[in-house]
């Protein structure tokens, strides 16, 4: 039997760690390596994590506060926290926030429930089958393009100005994006899973409700993040016009009185809304996806 | 039979030192007290049961993990087969090798791919090769790079039979011409015998034994010497009845 052509010493067995090297030459057999640099993230602390992300809105608040205590922000341009605070008060003392939050949440609920589910079914069907593609996609991309403010007037004239007309606007302005994210992540759903599924008897709603649904959930709750945030224009624009009560009333009413204090008070409000939504949506993502946050990359 | 199969010059000197190296992933210890030494053109083979950390060593090597503790020097140019192809399906083929690099080194990508016996194949999308093709094509991609270390994570165990001899084949002919280091992970014993110059089996988080292997090449089943191999690694491997 022969030595293969390598060196002698890269056949060489070392049993490792037992072989005896002076530093200076272990030191010279090691020259040029060095430590791999590592391409992976690093795990942080959790407290770090959430320090870092509550950082920038606090600065913001503080630059705030600053600006308006020093006199740098006029009362006029950007109301004071104080001024902000008061005029919180004195809307929790009266009622009327919580009644206009009930107003405007009775309204976006039944518009996103029914805007979201129809975009939702729609998304599906163009998703899954190809006739239903055909039906829908042309269609739902035209009315994309059109602006739902625009459907405003001929809504008010169809419906008046009563709570039909605000529902079915938040309705319209809520299917858009869900039909479209739903579409694009049905689309998307490995075709190797639903061939599979298809394979074992999977038709119809068996298979949108048991595969098809489920793989696509990341895209469906992203879909429903953008229909509550668009949900919330709406309002503003549907309370606008014969209303008297909302949190989109509570814009008019800063506009029409001139109160900088209000003004600002919509926005906060309006944030808040923002979060809530954020972390009612992550909740749903950890309940509805239990089988994320278990993948790595091997 | 003393002319030298390799036609490649070994350099002096180690591509990888490793001492004391640990990791755990929560309880679970995958490499306790790990030391290896690899030399510059060495093929070696890791050899262990699934979950010994064979994986975690090489990503460790690739900079994918951080090992918990102990030393780890590689040299600089390392690159990695992965046991997927792991190509972008948005680039074509060429733009796949050549990814991360100046385009000055089209030519070199192209010369790869031919290596690896793709020649021709630089505008194709990746979706359309087969799975052997596509992985050449991660061959070639790290071929391009010129690697001093060249870290395979069971490349072979996605692909068929016919196509695993081939590619076996293929990747024993380019490193004996590009002589890197080798750092072949796999769970196939025969796979380690015929294709490297050292095996090491490892097991509960340690080198169990540590083997240099003084065959000829090309080696196969019948190569004396090759059984008596493959029976000691089996049985450091837990495996007795196939041994025979």
């Amino acid at each position: 039997m022969s030595v293969s052509g390598s060196a002698p010493e890269s056949t060489a067995v070392s049993v490792s760690g037992s072989a005896p090297e002076s530093p200076a030459a272990a030191r010279e057999e090691a020259r040029g390596l060095e430590a791999p640099r590592f391409l992976g993230a690093r795990r942080r602390p959790a407290a770090l994590s959430v320090a870092v992300r509550i950082a920038v809105p606090l600065l913001l608040l503080a630059a705030w506060w600053y600006g308006s205590a020093s006199g740098r922000i006029p009362p006029d341009v950007l109301a004071a926290p104080s001024a902000v605070a008061g005029a919180l008060r004195e809307l929790i003392a009266t009622g009327q926030l919580t009644g206009y939050l009930l107003a405007s949440g009775h309204r976006a609920g039944l518009g996103v429930l029914a805007g979201g589910g129809l975009g939702l079914v729609l998304g599906v069907a163009a998703g899954i089958s190809a006739v239903g593609e055909e039906l829908v996609d042309p269609t739902m991309q035209m009315l994309r393009a059109v602006p739902f403010l625009a459907l405003v007037p001929l809504f008010i004239s169809w419906f008046g100005v009563g709570e039909t007309f605000k529902i079915v606007l938040i309705a319209v302005a809520a299917a858009i994006p869900m039909y479209a994210y739903t579409y694009l992540g049905v689309r998307n759903v490995d075709r190797k899973v639903v061939e599979a599924a298809r394979g074992f008897g999977l038709r119809g709603h068996r298979l949108a409700l048991g595969v098809v649904i489920p793989s696509a959930l990341p895209s469906i709750l992203m879909a429903l993040r953008i229909s509550l945030s668009v949900s919330l224009t709406g309002l503003i624009a549907a309370e606008q016009i014969g209303a008297t009560e909302g949190i989109g009333y509570l814009v008019t009413l800063a506009q029409q009185y001139f109160r900088p204090d209000y003004m600002v008070l919509c926005i906060l409000v309006y944030a808040a809304l923002g979060l809530v939504f954020d972390g009612a949506i992550r909740l749903l993502e950890r309940v509805a996806m239990p089988w994320r946050g278990h993948v790595v990359a091997r | 039979m003393s002319e030298p199969v390799f036609p490649g010059e070994a350099p002096d000197g180690l591509a990888i030192r490793v001492r004391g190296l640990r990791k755990s992933f929560g309880a679970k210890t995958v490499l306790d007290g790990v030391d290896l030494d690899i030399r510059r053109g060495e093929f070696f083979a890791l050899l262990g049961p699934s979950g010994t950390g064979k994986t975690t060593l090489l990503r460790i090597l690739a900079g994918l993990e951080l090992p918990d503790a102990g030393t780890v020097l590689a040299a600089r140019r390392r690159t990695t087969v992965y046991q997927e192809p792991r190509l972008i399906p948005a680039r074509r083929v060429l733009a796949n090798v050549t990814l991360g690099l100046p385009s000055s080194v089209r030519e070199a990508g192209r010369r790869a791919l031919a290596e690896v016996g793709l020649e021709g194949y630089g505008r194709a999308w990746p979706a359309t090769l087969s799975g052997g093709e596509a992985q050449r094509v991660a061959l070639a991609r790290a071929l391009v790079r010129d690697p001093e270390v060249l870290l395979l994570d069971e490349p072979f165990a996605a692909l068929d039979a016919l196509t695993r001899l081939q590619m076996q084949e293929l990747v024993a002919e380019l490193c004996a011409r590009h002589r890197p280091a080798v750092v072949l992970v796999t769970h196939d014993v025969d796979e380690a015998v015929r294709l490297a110059d050292r095996v090491v089996v490892l097991r509960e988080g340690a080198l169990a034994v540590d083997q240099a292997i003084d065959l000829p090449h090309p080696r196969d089943r019948d190569t004396p010497g090759f059984t008596a191999h493959r029976r000691l690694f089996l049985t450091h491997l837990g495996v007795t009845a196939a041994a025979h």
